[in-house]
């Protein structure tokens, strides 16, 4: 792995780590979740997160890999696929996160239905470092 | 503007549709080339709004959007049982000619967006001389399925929140957040089981692979517009359909996705203006051949 894309991941998980205060700050997206309590896999494919989510609110978020943790849906792109999908304007096929699926830069895995009845939930949690991240980069 | 009243009228007109009568909900505005225009699969007419308010267009076509039977103000027809609603391809032709039939429309120009793209492929297959023109929006004879259609008709999900958000991504993130919305509302407000019914002729019945080629562009002229953002029908899908048809026009819009004539209204016309502006001169000259 050169340095740009060590960078890149370093940049990403960094993203990823602020989310939970991001969230926190947008009290309407958990009310969204209001519902939904879940352990799940998220992030990038080097360096995903176990999330445990309780009543739409990420409780806690620990960098794995975590020796024998269950989690019950994992969605993982590549850290170029996120850098990508937190552009202010996205490009096409960078824009959705089941855009990233289609075209093979990131996998949804195990049990989905926490993921489908909380679908524009997840959607709108892993972009919430768009309004940040191209400042942060640059 | 306060008081405003926008020129779209609606009305119900009851259409036999392979032996049944169906009661079906349409708006109009304007007068001249009959155009007739299809919602995509879970929605309704309701998108076409601003296409229907359009000042300028309404000089040259009579703009008819219709809801399909399931959709929108068309309730289901009186026999329905409460059987699951699947739509086919011979089934979606029929409501078509149908209903342009009951309309004593003449040589209509039919134009649908995302299954309505589809299915104008296949009024062009076996009955183009019916048409005056057909315009695809995010059409093609057939495109990579991204999702288990399943998820969106189990009573364990809810499903107006699902269809909802699946769509959500097939939008432009330019297109402006309340029409956006408004897209998405048709949506959540969609029959049980009924977009899942529509995907049945997108995703198992409707596969026109291999009968593209036989379309005559010179019976009945066809334009194919997808937006660059649709990642369910892409612009390669568009642009290979397209490449097997003599004579079909292609145009991949920027800043559009699954949903041109609703996500963003202003984009749309953009692209969708040159291709009437074609059809008004086709008319003009065969009325002068006449």
């Amino acid at each position: 792995m050169n340095s740009v894309s060590n960078a890149t991941d370093a940049i990403i998980t960094e993203a990823f780590a602020n989310i939970p205060a991001l969230l926190d700050q947008t009290p309407a997206l958990i009310a969204r979740g209001r519902f939904l309590d879940c352990e799940c896999l998220l992030g990038p494919e080097s360096h995903a997160f176990h999330v445990s989510i309780r009543q739409g609110r990420i409780v806690e978020l620990t960098l794995s890999p975590v020796l024998m943790r269950s989690w019950r849906f994992s969605y993982r792109a590549s850290a170029t696929a996120f850098a990508e999908y937190w552009q202010p304007a996205p490009r096409p096929g960078f824009h959705d996160l089941l855009a990233l699926t289609k075209r093979g830069e990131a996998t949804l895995e195990g049990d989905l239905h926490p993921f489908m009845t909380n679908l524009q939930y997840f959607k709108d949690v892993l972009a919430l470092p768009r309004r940040h991240f191209a400042t942060a980069v640059s | 503007m306060n008081g405003m009243i926008e020129p779209i009228v609606g009305r119900y007109l009851h259409v036999d549709i392979d032996g049944e009568m169906c009661r079906i909900y349409f708006e109009e505005s304007g007068a001249g080339i009959p155009l007739v225009c299809l919602h995509t699969a879970g929605s309704d007419g309701r998108q076409w709004r601003h296409l229907l308010a359009d000042e300028e267009f309404a000089k040259h076509f009579r703009i008819i959007a219709f809801d399909m039977p399931w959709h929108g103000k068309s309730n289901p027809p009186a026999s329905w049982d409460g059987t699951e609603y699947q739509l086919t391809t011979a089934r979606y032709t029929q409501t078509i000619r149908a209903f342009c039939k009951a309309l004593q429309l003449d040589k209509p120009v039919v134009m649908g967006c995302s299954i309505g793209g589809r299915i104008v492929l296949n009024l062009a297959i076996d009955h183009a001389a019916e048409f005056r023109a057909l315009i695809g929006l995010e059409g093609a004879d057939f495109q990579a399925p991204w999702y288990d259609t399943s998820w969106l008709n189990r009573p364990d999900v809810h499903g107006g929140e699902v269809c909802a958000a699946l769509v959500s991504g097939l939008m432009a993130p330019q297109s402006p957040a309340n029409a956006r919305a408004e897209t998405l509302w048709a949506y959540k407000q969609g029959g049980p089981g009924v977009f899942k019914g529509d995907l049945y002729f997108y995703r198992v019945d409707g596969d026109l692979r291999g009968r593209v080629e036989r379309i005559d562009t010179k019976v009945c002229p066809l334009f194919l517009l997808t937006g660059e953002y649709d990642f369910s029908c892409t612009p390669e899908d568009t642009e290979r359909t397209a490449a097997a048809i003599a004579g079909a026009s292609v145009t991949i819009m920027e800043q559009l996705g699954h949903f041109p004539m609703s996500e963003n209204p202003e984009q749309f016309r953009r692209y969708i203006s040159p291709v009437l502006d074609r059809i008004v001169a086709l008319e003009a000259e065969r009325a002068g051949q006449r």
